[in-house]
């Protein structure tokens, strides 16, 4: 391969796994790190990469935090006890 | 009454609003003569009384945009009967360190909390934060950008870095054998990713405190305690001591007599401290503060695996360097965390906090995946180190023997 793994590549990669889970298991960013490097290999996405793509996935609102004993990465939806 | 709607009247509640002492349904009640929020917490909270039951229901999701901690999702169970706490989540923001406010501060922190929430506060909740109950989820990012315009931000909640936090410090403590307060801001300031972006197993607490007596708890309540301490001798002001007992302090009885080391001695002339056997408890330096003090050469011990779950009962930090010097930029400190940090999250369970991670995994494996080295110091009271074990002092069969001392 000759292209470079960009940001942006890992937080698409990171919104499917999201996306794929929704439902049957929340993931953590840890779920979220350890997948992907081990997806693109250490040699092309490390630490520092995921943490930016978990960052961008928060701050564009693709993803939230979620907290339910542990906090969680989750797509943004109405939640259960939510009285609106 | 049948539908607990209470018409207003708390008659199980107003039990806790007699007598002298403070009382958080008198606080509410002079909120609720203002606020429509807090006299729905009234009525729900005497519903509670009456059901026995709680009738919350705790939020995942609320939170404001970028920032995965400090807000605290709660909505009511029965919001047909009291609608105006439908919504009912908690703002923690972080305290200054040491808690030092202008009233000009506190004034603000009031004005933004009025005009957008119960205005009920907890000052402060025990992360330390300034704690703000009970809002509306539409609410949350209003308060937010008022906050940081006001130079206020949020602090933790989650499985991140909480608030840190610190005794006075220097800024009034004469014990302080560091700067609790700027390390306490630096670490602040240095994590505010760790701090808002939750990554961790579970959370994590750093508590500051000047000296051993302690003042924030941090061997009970921190994952993280930096403790204050020295290396050399306790300076001790001979006149000053002999003053002490001319105005009627009994210092063999009640000096010496209560040092844990039983290592000094006061002949009515000299006070004699052994301080190679002196396990720096603070207690003679408490008793004749103008006599005593502690040495000149100070620095920090760092704890680590402080926790206090509300079943199981608290679990103490216990030693990991003995003796750490904390100055700018605590470059030592930090090393150490995000090595400390690097190996929880890569091996941590789901909410296994490093006190219980060092339990499973042992203090040996632990020490030598962070590349310290053990030591006889890493004790978790002094004069007691359940860690380290001196193989060369058996032969083989003392272990038997040991038994049958029936000491386990
Ligand atoms: C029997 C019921 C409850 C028990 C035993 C309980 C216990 C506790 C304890 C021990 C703490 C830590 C204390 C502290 O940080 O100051 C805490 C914190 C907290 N509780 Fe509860 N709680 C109960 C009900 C509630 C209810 C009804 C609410 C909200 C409507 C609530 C919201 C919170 C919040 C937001 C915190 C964090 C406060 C802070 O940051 O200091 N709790 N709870
Ligand atoms: C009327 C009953 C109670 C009152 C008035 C009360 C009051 C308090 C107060 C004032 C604090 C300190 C909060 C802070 O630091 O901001 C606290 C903390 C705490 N309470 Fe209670 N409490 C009560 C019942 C309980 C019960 C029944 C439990 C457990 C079953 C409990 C467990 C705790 C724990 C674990 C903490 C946190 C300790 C710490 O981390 O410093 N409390 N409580
Ligand atoms: S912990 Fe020590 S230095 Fe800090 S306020 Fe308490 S006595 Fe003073
Ligand atoms: S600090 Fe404690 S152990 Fe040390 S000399 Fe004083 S009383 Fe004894």
């Amino acid at each position: 391969m000759s292209e470079e793994l960009t940001v942006e590549q890992v937080a698409d990669a990171m919104f499917k796994m999201v996306k794929d889970a929704m439902g049957q298991k929340k993931l953590k960013p840890m779920d979220l790190q350890k997948a992907m490097i081990e997806y693109y290999g250490a040699d092309k996405c490390d630490k520092k990469m995921c943490k930016a793509a978990i960052k961008s996935l928060i701050d564009s609102e693709r993803c939230v935090y979620t907290y339910f004993g542990g906090s969680f990465i989750e797509i943004p939806h109405r939640e259960g006890a939510a009285n609106d | 009454m049948a539908d607990g709607q209470t018409n207003g009247k708390t008659p199980k509640l107003d039990k806790l609003d007699k007598g002298p002492w403070p009382s958080f349904v008198k606080e509410i009640k002079r909120a609720a003569e203002k606020n429509p929020m807090s006299k729905d917490l009234l009525g729900q909270l005497e519903l509670s009384y009456e059901d026995k039951i709680g009738h919350w229901k705790h939020g995942g999701i609320v939170g404001v945009l970028g920032y995965g901690g400090g807000v605290i999702g709660r909505y009511s169970d029965v919001p047909e009967k009291f609608p105006n706490v439908a919504h009912f989540h908690t703002i923690r923001v972080n305290m200054p360190a040491g808690w030092f406010y202008t009233s000009d501060a506190l004034r603000t922190l009031c004005d933004i909390w009025e005009k957008h929430g119960s205005g009920l506060t907890n000052m402060h909740g025990s992360t330390g934060d300034i704690v703000f109950l009970g809002t509306r989820t539409e609410q949350l990012e209003p308060i937010f950008s008022e906050l940081t315009k006001e130079g206020f931000d949020l602090g933790g909640s989650g499985s991140d870095v909480r608030t840190p936090s610190a005794c006075v410090g220097p800024a009034r403590c004469e014990w302080a054998c560091y700067d609790t307060l700027k390390l306490c801001y630096d670490l602040t300031m240095e994590y505010q990713d760790e701090l808002h972006r939750p990554a961790f197993p579970y959370k994590f607490k750093f508590k500051c405190s000047g000296c051993p007596n302690d003042c924030v708890a941090s061997v009970a309540r921190s994952d993280m305690s930096i403790i204050g301490t020295w290396k050399d001798d306790i300076q001790v002001d001979q006149a000053a001591v002999k003053e002490y007992e001319d105005k009627g302090l009994n210092i063999q009885r009640d000096v010496c007599g209560n040092c844990p080391s039983k290592c000094m001695d006061w002949d009515g002339k000299t006070l004699e401290i052994d301080n190679r056997l002196c396990v720096r408890c603070m207690h003679c330096i408490n008793a004749m503060p103008k006599a005593l003090r502690p040495g000149k050469e100070r620095g920090a011990c760092l704890l680590l695996g402080s926790k206090a779950p509300i079943v199981e009962g608290a679990q103490l930090s216990s030693v990991l360097v003995p003796f750490m010097k904390m100055e700018p930029p605590y470059q030592e400190l930090k090393d150490l965390c995000e090595k400390i940090w690097d190996l929880w999250c890569e091996e941590g369970k789901a909410r296994e906090r490093v006190g219980e991670f060092i339990q499973r995994v042992g203090l040996g494996n632990f020490l030598e995946a962070i590349e310290v080295e053990p030591s006889p110091y890493m004790i978790a009271h002094p004069r007691d180190n359940p860690y380290i074990f001196y193989e060369d002092y058996f032969e083989e069969g003392d272990e038997e023997d040991e038994d049958e001392d029936g000491d386990e």
